[in-house]
């Protein structure tokens, strides 16, 4: 405790502190030298690419993404082009900038999502810079191009190029320049030497800023602060020039007397700021200039970049990664030295107290005078949430919940949500998730983006403890992250069981339509719950196919409603709906047949009610079997006609009805009616089985050649097969009348026939 | 038998063994509910459960009465009831209705379900969303194999194949990962795992989660590798006429789960007999593997054989008489019964199969197989609808067309799709849908002409066989994945060669000569080359989703070859036949290993297609 204002240093009226968040776990050769290297705000991923070596354009650099705290996300090499400029998001998404204008969008875990150009102009003129910015609308690509004109699409989810106008006067590169957001509009300050332009849609505007030091002849630097308010700029005099960003107001000026061009300048201030103040770093050092003469100076041992967050500036370099930011209100309260601030009181009398000391009543009664105990509370809770350790973290809350005792109606709301918020990013600084977010930054990012980048992360056990722990409103929490996660699954592996229940959940968590199109885009969780349906719940099974429209689906599903049914109305009903069904789906074939079916089931009511057979539900076959075994042969035969029977068919099934009942005189009037189409062999074999070989023998003359064979066999014939067969000269035929013969018997027959089967063998 | 078997046959892992895991574990969770309680089991686990546990063992835990789980109202004076069942929706959604009806009754019981071999929790949903899940305990029984014989292991599991392939279900997936992690656990690690199948690769995915998960052992493999493979990656074979005896015995008379009953017509007695079908039969076990043609004259001459051994007792000594009644005469009556058995189902097979019919439907299965005289096949198959000889059997042959000729002619399909609802009613048009979304039936696409499919076949190959296989395929009248793929793999060998039945040369003997299973003979070629290498074209055809790993056992020692290296776990996911087992054996014994079996289920022809039909209400 007695060392926490040890990296205290004191700026002006205000302190600033630099607090190391991680030891990076990365291990980098040559720190982050030569690298082009974008770390997202709020603690995101950092991205790294060696610089292209323009010597040896075929070898591949690695381009390596990393936590925060310098554990591997992913790691590729970079095949395509040359690139200017890496950058994130605010989705977690890496954008990396090629010289020809082509952006490549990569997730987080190094997954290639698409790409997307910055227009023909880009990729003629080529990229010359360009710079990466975030704004209420999304995420922006700004470039300048080498014809020194600037290209900007202020959103890249939805890209309108927009080309600024010239800027008069630009003979090369200007000296610098940064994208701001104001009025709504995406706007570019230029300078030029020691003009300043604003360039926006229509019109290239001069400014200057108020109170320039008239010792520069040219603006080398400049930086935005990260909500857009504030500019600063750095001469080549070595003055910081600090203003607000509509450039009419000027804050303070410092002459950092140091003339070199910095490597990068980044605002450092934080809400409730006590002064404006920005970071300059140079190779080996690093500057925090204020409203004050003086300065903080630090020493930089290796390559470092700065990035520029809400409350502060994370300075990351080859092995470890720090905030520097001013020293919030509420923590230079309680803990400056020999502070008399009620918060600094209540901690000291806890302390006491846990000392079991009799100063602690000293100390509380000295708050409680002034009555300024609830303001003690109130400071030690706010502290604790600007504290990285948890200990200092906890110290303080343990001071506040001590100091509440001694109040009556002290709403218990902010120290409740504070230990909560604390836990949750405790959980997300640890070093194997490396998002080092701060109370200020989580507050303004909202759980929900906090959730987004966990699951990103694929970090979905802790994403679904942060909802529950947060009592998040599940639609925005735990069923979010279940989706994601759930729809992430089922790629990499088979666990159904986790998606069986993430749809389940689902399913009760949202509404139908939004539950459908989830289902929709997801094949394996729709296949379950379609399981899940037929069981469950078959008109569910039916939204859902009228959901997608699936009619050929919904036909198949009236088909089988129908025969579930037992009413014939209702059963007709149904496949009425499936016709409709069909005929949207352009299943002529199908809706054709259930409309005979329809058909069918009235033709069969009407024979039932009539002649008292049953008949509904049968196929068209065994209902025809039926009215011809009971000799309603005309009704037999309109069914024929009716339905397109082939001839076939109903050949078979009068010669099966007519052999039946043994009715030969009427087989043989049916056999001479007309030609069989089924030939004449079916009427010996009918009559063999019905073991009339009589009536066979009848039909054997009128089987065609090919069949004689096998109808001589059929009733017995041994002797006509034989001849037959030698007739046909068929080697195979002769074979199996051979085997027809006993030798004891046909030995004469076996003869012939083994000498016709050499002959025909000869051939 | 013929075939000579190889001398040092690597001796099996025990897996019995698997078995008494199982009975412990069920044990155990009877215990569970201390007391007298009823037992309700599902129908299909009944006899699973047997091979398990049988009814004494049940009872000495405590079951008082067993009932069969028929999804109607109980009756039953027991207050703990315990429900053994499969992971289903309709059969937890009925328990709930009883425990409801027991609520409104004011009857208080104790309710507990055993799922195996896991939980889903589509199943707990429903205990919830019914609001009986604080009533109700559940328990897993982690019964995930059952070793039907010494080289065959079974899930029990035949809806996985609906489920998985029609369904897009993919929660068996794990129970098949964790049948493999379990045989790893008790058997030791693999040194290889090949695969093929988009389901395949699942279960390996899960297989290996469960492997990283648990502890590694260091112990000796008692596998050598491992082959997983879809069933869709081959629905030729399952949708042939089993020829080799116990194939031909399960198309007839169907075999469950290890056991057949036959029926009075082949006991030629009164009554039906259960009889097991494994190796312990010795008569079985030497006629399981043969073509049918040979099973009957094998059959009589054992029946002399046992005649002569019976005659050794004429002119017997007492001594010696005694010794023959205490040393054989037990052995011969057992084999004798047998072999009247098995005489007589081979009798009632010849019965059936040597007649005419089944002949002409043999040769028509071999001319589809061939692609030779499509368009009488399409005749014949026509009447065979027509005539509604066999629904299942019509729809087969409808299927083996369309798969080896690569989808019906519009005209063809429409008329047959026509002339089948004619014969077995409109409802099939769901089975034809179903069929089609699985690319059983399908109708070719118009406008998919002769060069289109050309150039299609064409990409598949490289530049220097795109000349050869045009020329071949302009003197076929049709081209298909499985013509293409046929003669790749020589699948059927050249017509009108003589295939000696008796002595088999390669696997076709189990199609009598005329085809070899797709699925087997992948497996030979992966395993000869350790791998898909050279087998990009085939697997391109089979719509890729190979693979090859080796497993974590540290085999580089795989040189000295131990038994354990000679053994080849196949995985059949979404069942397997009984010829592509005894395919898989004549393997083995050609090329000295042997294969253990582990499918989802057996299956058939029947089978695969009955799972298909829409028709149930």
């Amino acid at each position: 405790m007695a060392f926490v204002t040890a990296n205290w240093n004191p700026l002006g009226d205000a302190f600033y502190r630099k607090i190391e968040l991680y030891e990076m776990g990365w291990n980098l050769k040559d720190g982050l030298r030569d690298c082009l290297v974008a770390a997202a705000p709020y603690g995101g991923p950092i991205a790294l690419l060696k610089a292209h070596n323009r010597c040896s354009p075929s070898a591949r650099p690695q381009l390596e993404i990393f936590s925060s705290s310098g554990l591997p996300l992913a790691s590729f090499p970079w095949k395509s082009g040359v690139v200017k400029q890496l950058g994130w998001t605010v989705s977690d998404d890496l954008l990396c900038v090629q010289e020809d204008g082509t952006v490549l969008v990569y997730d987080l875990l190094g997954g290639f999502k698409r790409h997307f150009s910055m227009g023909n102009e880009v990729s003629q003129s080529q990229v010359l810079e360009t710079k990466i910015f975030h704004s209420p609308y999304g995420t922006g690509v700004a470039i300048l191009t080498g014809a020194l004109r600037f290209t900007l699409a202020t959103n890249i989810d939805d890209i309108k190029l927009r080309r600024l106008p010239e800027v008069p006067g630009l003979q090369g590169a200007p000296s610098c320049w940064a994208v701001l957001t104001q009025d709504r509009q995406s706007k570019v300050l230029v300078a030029n030497g020691s003009h300043l332009f604003v360039l926006d849609n229509t019109a290239c505007t001069p400014v200057t800023p108020p109170g320039l030091s008239p010792q520069a002849s040219s603006i080398v630097h400049m930086c935005v602060s990260f909500s857009y308010k504030y500019l600063a700029l750095l001469t080549d005099s070595g003055h910081v020039w600090m203003g607000t960003s509509n450039l009419k107001e000027k804050l303070s000026e410092v002459d950092t007397k140091i003339k070199a061009p910095p490597k990068q300048m980044a605002w450092c201030r934080r809400p409730k700021s006590q002064q404006p103040s920005a970071v300059v770093m140079w190779d080996g050092l690093l500057l925090v200039v204020g409203e004050c003469k003086e300065t903080i100076q630090y020493h930089l041992d290796d390559d470092s970049i700065l990035v520029p967050e809400l409350d502060g500036v994370r300075i990351i370099s080859g092995t470890h990664h720090e905030l520097l930011q001013e020293v919030p209100g509420a923590c230079e309260e309680i803990f400056k030295i020999a502070s008399m601030a009620p918060g600094a009181l209540l901690l000291e009398a806890h302390k006491e107290y846990e000392k079991e000391s009799q100063k602690a009543d000293e100390y509380l009664r000295e708050i409680k005078e002034q009555s300024l105990l609830s303001e003690a509370v109130r400071q030690c809770v706010e502290a604790a949430g600007h504290e990285h350790e948890p200990e200092t973290q906890k110290t303080l809350l343990r001071a506040a919940s001590f100091g509440k005792c001694f109040l009556s109606n002290f709403p218990p709301e902010q120290f409740v949500s504070m230990c909560r918020d604390l836990r949750v990013l405790n959980a997300v600084r640890d070093y194997t998730v490396g998002i080092p977010l701060s109370h200020t930054q989580f507050k303004q990012m909202t759980i929900q983006v906090l959730i987004d980048r966990l699951v990103y992360r694929k970090l979905y056990p802790l994403a679904i403890e942060v909802c529950r722990y947060l009592k998040t409103p599940e639609y925005q929490g735990v069923s979010r992250v279940l989706k994601y996660w759930a729809c992430y699954k089922p790629y990499c592996m088979p666990s159904c069981m986790l998606v069986y229940t993430v749809v389940m959940y689902l399913k009760n968590e949202l509404n139908r339509g939004d539950f459908f199109m989830m289902l929709r885009n997801q094949p394996v969780a729709l296949s379950l719950y379609k399981q899940f349906c037929k069981h469950q719940e078959q008109d569910t099974l039916k939204d859902l196919f009228n959901q997608d429209d699936d009619h050929e689906e919904l036909g198949n599903f009236y088909v089988k409603a129908s025969y579930k049914e037992q009413r014939l109305e209702a059963r007709i009903a149904h496949l009425q709906s499936a016709v409709d069904e069909y005929y949207k789906a352009k299943n002529e074939f199908s809706a054709k047949t259930t409309e005979d079916e329809m058909r069918l089931l009235r033709f069969q009511r009407k024979l039932e009610e009539e002649k008292g057979e049953q008949l509904v539900g049968f196929s068209l076959h065994d209902t025809m079997t039926t009215l011809l075994s009971v000799g309603l042969h005309k009704h037999a035969e309109q069914l024929y006609k009716d339905f397109r029977v082939p001839d076939k068919r109903f050949w078979w099934l009068r010669l099966k009805a007519l052999a039946e009942k043994e009715d030969w005189e009427e087989l043989e009037k049916f056999s001479k009616s007309k030609k069989s189409p089924i030939g004449y062999l079916p009427f010996v074999e009918v009559c063999i089985k019905h073991h009339n070989k009589y009536e066979a023998r009848k039909y054997v003359s009128k089987v065609t050649l090919e069949q004689k064979v096998k109808a001589h066999l059929a009733v017995g014939d041994v002797e006509g097969a034989a001849e037959a067969a030698i007739e046909r000269r068929n080697e195979s035929e002769i074979g199996t009348v051979l085997s027809r013969c006993s030798a004891t018997t046909d030995h004469l027959l076996v003869e012939r026939l083994n000498r016709a089967k050499a002959t025909v063998a000869k051939k | 038998m013929a075939h000579t078997e190889w001398r040092d046959a690597p001796e099996l892992p025990d897996f019995s063994l698997l078995k008494r895991l199982a009975r412990d574990q069920l044990i155990f969770l009877l215990e569970q509910l201390p007391g007298k309680k009823d037992l309700f089991i599902d129908a299909d686990l009944m006899s699973p459960l047997d091979r398990i546990a049988n009814v004494t063992i049940l009872k000495q835990h405590e079951v008082d009465k067993l009932y069969k789980v028929e999804l109607k109202p109980i009756v039953s004076s027991s207050d703990q009831l315990c429900f053994l069942i499969r992971p289903r929706i309709q059969t937890v959604k009925w328990i709930s209705d009883l425990v409801n009806a027991d609520k409104v009754a004011g009857r208080f019981r104790r309710y507990k379900i055993i799922f195996t071999p896991q939980k889903f929790y589509a199943c707990e949903t429903v205990l919830e969303e019914q609001g009986v899940y604080g009533d109700v305990t559940t328990d897993e029984w982690n019964f995930y194999i059952l070793p039907l014989d010494d080289d065959i292991l079974s899930l029990e599991l035949p809806e996985f194949f609906r489920d998985n392939f029609l369904e897009g279900d993919q929660r068996w997936v794990t129970t098949a990962g964790s049948a493999l992690h379990l045989l790893q656990s008790v058997y030791g690690s693999f040194s290889k795992v090949y695969g093929i199948g988009r389901c395949a690769k699942m279960v390996y995915e899960s297989w290996r989660e469960l492997m990283e998960e648990g502890e590694q052992r260091t112990r000796q493999p008692e596998f050598a590798k491992v082959f997983l493979v879809d069933r869709d990656v081959d629905f030729v074979t399952p949708l042939c006429s089993q020829v080799v005896y116990e194939g031909l015995v399960d198309d007839l008379f169907r075999i469950k789960c290890g056991t057949v009953e036959l029926g009075p017509d082949v006991t030629s007695s009164d009554k039906s007999i259960k009889v097991m079908l494994n190796s312990q039969d010795k008569v079985f076990s030497e006629i399981r593997n043969e073509h049918f043609s040979n099973v009957f004259g094998f059959l009589s001459q054992k029946a002399k054989n046992l005649q002569t051994a019976y005659d050794k007792r004429r002119g017997m000594d007492i001594q010696q008489m005694k010794a023959f009644v205490s040393d054989e005469l037990k052995g011969l009556k057992q084999e004798h019964r047998l072999l009247s058995l098995h005489i007589g189902a081979s009798e009632s097979m010849m019965k059936k199969k040597t007649k005419q019919d089944f002949q002409e439907l043999l040769k028509t299965e071999h001319s589809l197989l061939e692609g030779f005289e499509i368009r009488e096949c399409i005749t014949y198959i026509e009447e065979h609808i027509n005539r509604q000889v066999s629904m299942i059997d019509s729809l087969r042959l409808l299927c083996l067309l369309s798969i080896t000729e690569n989808g019906l002619l519009s005209k063809d399909y429409r008329s047959l799709k026509a002339q089948y609802l004619q014969s077995y009613g409109i409802k099939h048009l769901l089975t034809f849908a179903n069929l089609r979304q699985l690319g059983l039936l399908e109708e070719q696409q118009a406008g998919e002409t002769l060069t289109v499919m050309e150039s299609k076949v064409g990409k598949l190959v490289n530049d220097k066989t795109v000349g050869k296989l045009t020329d071949a395929f302009s003197s076929l009248a049709k081209k298909s994945n499985f013509r293409a793929l046929s003669k790749r793999l020589a699948l059927v060998p050249k017509s009108g060669e003589e295939y000696d039945l008796r002595v088999p040369r390669d696997m076709a003997y189990v199609f009598s000569g005329a085809y070899i299973p797709l699925s087997c003979k992948l497996i030979e070629q992966v395993l000869e080359r350790d791998g898909w290498t050279g087998l990009e074209e085939v697997t391109r055809m089979l719509n890729g989703q190979e693979f090859a790993v080796t497993g974590g056992s540290s085999s580089s020692e795989a040189r000295n070859k131990t038994d354990a290296q000679r053994i080849v776990l196949v995985m059949f996911l979404g069942g397997c036949t009984f010829s592509e087992i005894s395919a898989l054996r004549f393997l083995g014994k050609e090329r000295g290993c042997r294969f253990v079996v582990v499918t989802t289920a057996i299956t058939n022809s029947a089978r695969l297609l009955e799972a298909l039909l829409d028709n149930h209400a």
